[in-house]
C-alpha cells in the first residue's frame, strides 16, 4: 500500500515510465491502481523512430507487472517523509 | 493537484478505454489493434475486430484476427489511438501477404546477424 500511496500523492507530476522491454515514456501521471498500473496522458515516447507504433498514441495505460523503472521528477518526494513511513510500515504492516 | 477523490477506484483501471479502439502492444512485441469490450483485474481483455498490425521497415500491414481474447500476462500496454489517423505517420501500407513476406526477410536476417556475431565472439577478438 505504500508504493500506491506514494504514486498517489504523484498524480499530475511528468513522470517517464521505463519498461521491461526498454520502452521509454514520458508522460503526465493520470491515475494508478493497487496494482501499480499506470496511466499516463499527453505520451511521448524516446527512441520514437524505433517504435513508429506510438506515434499517435496520447494515452495510455501501462501494466504494473512490466514496469522496470519510474523516473520521478527531483523534488516531486519529500524524502524524510517516505523514510518515516516506510519506518511504520516496516513496524506495523 | 489531483486530489484523492480524483484517483480512481482498482478494478476501474479499464473502464474508461472501454469501446475504444486500442493498440495493445504484447511482451513477445506484436501489436494488435482492435475494440474493447471486456477486461478484468488482470488485464485480460476481449478485443472485437482485432487487427494484429506488423511493422517492417517502413511499410506496414494489417492481419485482421476477429474477436480475441488476450491473457493479461502478455498485455505490456494499452494505448488510445485516434481513430482517424489509422495509418502510422510516414508508413506505407502493405498487403498482408507482402508484410508476411517482408517479416519473414527480416527474421532470416536478424538469424544471420546473430550467427555472424557468435563466430565473431567465439574468436574473443578483445
Amino acid at each position: 500500500m505504500l508504493f500506491f500511496s506514494l504514486f498517489k500523492t504523484l498524480v499530475g507530476k511528468e513522470v517517464t515510465v521505463e519498461l521491461k522491454n526498454d520502452l521509454c515514456i514520458s508522460g503526465e501521471l493520470h491515475s494508478v491502481d493497487q496494482y501499480l498500473n499506470i496511466k499516463l496522458t499527453n505520451t511521448r515516447v524516446h527512441n520514437e523512430q524505433k517504435y513508429p507504433h506510438m506515434m499517435s498514441v496520447r494515452n495510455c495505460f501501462i501494466r504494473g507487472s512490466v514496469v522496470r523503472y519510474v523516473h520521478l521528477p527531483p523534488g516531486a518526494v519529500d524524502v524524510e517523509v517516505l523514510h518515516d513511513a516506510t519506518r511504520r510500515e516496516a513496524r506495523g504492516g | 493537484m489531483a486530489s484523492l477523490q480524483e484517483v480512481p477506484l482498482p478494478g476501474t483501471a479499464l473502464a474508461e478505454e472501454l469501446d475504444q479502439r486500442l493498440l495493445i502492444v504484447l511482451r513477445d512485441g506484436r501489436k494488435v489493434l482492435g475494440t474493447l469490450r471486456s477486461f478484468d483485474q488482470f488485464a485480460n481483455l476481449v478485443v472485437e475486430g482485432a487487427v494484429e498490425r506488423i511493422i517492417v521497415g517502413e511499410q506496414f500491414g494489417d492481419i485482421p484476427m476477429g474477436l480475441q481474447i488476450i491473457r493479461g500476462e502478455n498485455v505490456v500496454l494499452l494505448g488510445r489511438v485516434d481513430e482517424a489517423k489509422d495509418a502510422p505517420e510516414g508508413l506505407t501500407r502493405v498487403s498482408a501477404a507482402e508484410i508476411k513476406e517482408a517479416q519473414k526477410g527480416e527474421k532470416e536476417l536478424n538469424k544471420l546477424k546473430s550467427t555472424i556475431r557468435a563466430r565473431m565472439d567465439f574468436l574473443d577478438l578483445d
